[in-house]
């Protein structure tokens, strides 16, 4: 069964929370449709349905998810929980598995709003387990109040590195080092960018001075070289890196007896929808990868099709709700919901909003973008795509065969070919076949297909039985 | 040497304690837990093995996106990462020890 509406939003965190809530109130029939139970993406992830703080949170961040998961349960959204989307048709039929099986969705219009996946640049020892992803350790510490081990190593690059340190060691957990590409100048330049965004600087500077108290190393300009396993711990090598992210000869250092480490260094915009639809992308290395082309409003090249949020660039999660507002009023204006100048005066106000934000954004930004450093350091025999198993030498040795773009060395490697279809090493690939193809723009983004997760073959087929097969009937001779 | 586990803070309330049956032995687990975690926590970091080298793997993106969690529960192969712990629930590790 097809169920019909005005609006389909793919994506409930900040973004899509917003662009839903935006059209509904201008009059629009919303469906809005997320893999998690709850809304708010994962900033502002509910936390696990059975737990309770015994004290009241002090968490912007949890705040705002339980303002925004209120609003959404006061509207006219019908919010579609556990479902994931794996296909997207024509104008805009939306697939979907869940518990229950598959279902469809159909709207005229259709607002993108799947958000980010970090980025992990591989080194030898990421694949072991108890080395996890910061954003992993982050939902560990918001959602399931767990401390990723006892002594944790912090390490990658960005506001998380201090945010994810600071819970740790609060939580009672022993942070035995935060290890940041970053140097110290950069972070100070952020700083200054950052200077009249008072509450962020309070909390940064809150975190830090936290970390301070505990003693807890901090070690800039640095980045784990690679993690063994000895004695059922884990052991991490770190050293010292240039402003791109490349190793710089000096000093190595070990810290050992780590139960786990967190690591990561930013984040992909996950354009699996937009790309699917074919609306036109381009490659913006500072916001994270390849983005949808976009007007003000959040219009793609596509009629009909939108998008917000991380997905579309790497902006932060106040950002995604501004773009999701202008995205839900372009739809509710575009299907003859709102007039011309409601709809303007409506946008108005937050256009100047995401222009004020985006300036701040891009400091951020540009601490999480991709170091091509750190993917030429990359050494040989260090897995890169872990679903296949496919090392770099791998990778190095198709391209010399004549692989121009990552789809040719998909079919030579299976690189990118595995469950997580890509999404763990496509970014890195596209810049190792960049190292050769001249440009990320030469080195191409993979083809999207559906299914865009996947799917049990047994949800897709349900009760469908061998004797339901239509037979046309035989051609008269 | 203390087992290598995630390590559920103080100062909440967590759902009924639960048992969860993995490879055929018993492992104490929360109700409502993220079932990734509970594993975690239970110090069962390494949920596959690689598919060519054959190396161990565990849970590393938590937002149902890298399929490293990838498990079968009670038969039916699902992310650790996006199914909530409930008693009595079976588990069997993909090639893990």
């Amino acid at each position: 069964m097809v169920v019909e509406t005005d609006l389909v939003v793919v994506g409930a965190g900040p973004a899509g929370t917003s662009a839903a809530l935006a059209a509904a109130n201008a009059g629009l029939g919303v469906i809005l449709i997320d893999e998690a139970r709850e809304a708010g993406g994962q900033v502002y992830r509910a936390p696990a349905r059975t737990l309770k703080a015994s004290t009241k949170t002090r968490d912007r961040d949890a705040v705002v998810g339980v303002r925004l998961r209120a609003a959404l349960d006061r509207s006219s959204v019908r919010f579609e929980r556990g479902l994931r989307v794996w296909s997207i048709g024509e104008r805009f039929r939306t697939d979907t598995a869940g518990p229950e099986g598959v279902r469809t969705f159909k709207a005229p219009r259709l607002i993108a709003a799947g958000g980010a996946f970090e980025r992990t640049v591989p080194f030898p020892g990421w694949t072991l387990p108890g080395v996890m992803g910061l954003a992993a350790a982050t939902i560990l510490l918001k959602s399931e109040a767990m401390l990723p081990g006892r002594r944790v190593v912090i390490a990658g690059c960005g506001p998380l590195l201090a945010a994810v340190a600071a819970k740790v060691s609060g939580g009672g957990g022993d942070v035995a080092a935060v290890i940041d590409m970053a140097s110290r100048r950069q972070w100070a330049s952020v700083m200054l960018q950052l200077a009249t965004r008072f509450n962020l600087l309070r909390e940064g500077a809150g975190w830090v001075l936290g970390l301070a108290r505990r003693r807890v190393p901090i070690h800039f300009a640095s980045t784990i070289r690679r993690i063994d396993e000895a004695d059922g711990l884990l052991s991490v090598e770190i050293g010292p890196v240039d402003g791109k992210g490349r190793a710089r000869p000096g000093r190595s250092s070990l810290i050992n007896d780590v139960d786990a480490v967190a690591v990561g260094h930013g984040l992909v915009p996950g354009v699996e929808i937009t790309r699917l639809a074919g609306a036109a992308h381009t490659y913006d290395r500072l916001r994270g990868g390849w983005v949808p082309v976009l007007d003000a409003m959040g219009r793609t090249t596509i009629e009909g099709l939108y998008a917000a949020g991380d997905g579309c660039g790497i902006r932060g999660a106040l950002s995604a709700a501004t773009a999701g507002t202008l995205a839900g009023l372009a739809a509710a204006g575009d299907a003859g919901a709102l007039d011309p100048d409601t709809l303007a005066s409506k946008s108005e106000p937050q256009l100047k909003e995401a222009a004020r934000l985006d300036r701040f954004s891009a400091a951020v930004s540009d601490l999480l973008a991709l170091r091509p450093g750190q993917v030429a350091d990359i050494a040989p025999d260090t897995v890169v795509c872990r679903c296949e198993d496919v090392r770099r030498a791998d990778i190095d040795a198709a391209i010399a065969d004549g692989a121009a773009d990552v789809n040719q060395l998909k079919h030579f490697t299976r690189c990118g070919m595995g469950p997580c279809q890509g999404r763990m090493c496509g970014d890195v690939v596209g810049e190792l076949v960049a190292l050769h193809a001249g440009s990320r723009e030469a080195a191409g983004a993979w083809t999207p297909r559906p299914p865009l997760r996947p799917v049990p073959l047994a949800d897709l087929i349900g009760s469908y039985s061998y004797n339901d097969m239509p037979i046309p009937k035989p051609v008269p001779l | 040497m203390p087992d290598r586990v995630a390590v559920r803070m103080a100062g909440y309330q967590r759902g009924a304690t639960v048992q969860l049956i993995v490879d055929g032995r018993t492992i104490a687990a929360h109700d409502g837990e993220m079932l990734a975690a509970a594993l975690m926590a239970a110090g069962l970091w390494r949920l596959r093995t690689s598919p060519r080298n054959g190396t161990g793997r565990g849970a590393f993106c938590l937002m149902g996106v890298c399929q490293e969690c990838a498990i079968f529960v009670d038969g039916r192969l699902q992310q650790a990462c996006s199914v909530e712990v409930r008693d009595g629930m079976h588990l069997e590790l993909r090639g893990a020890p």
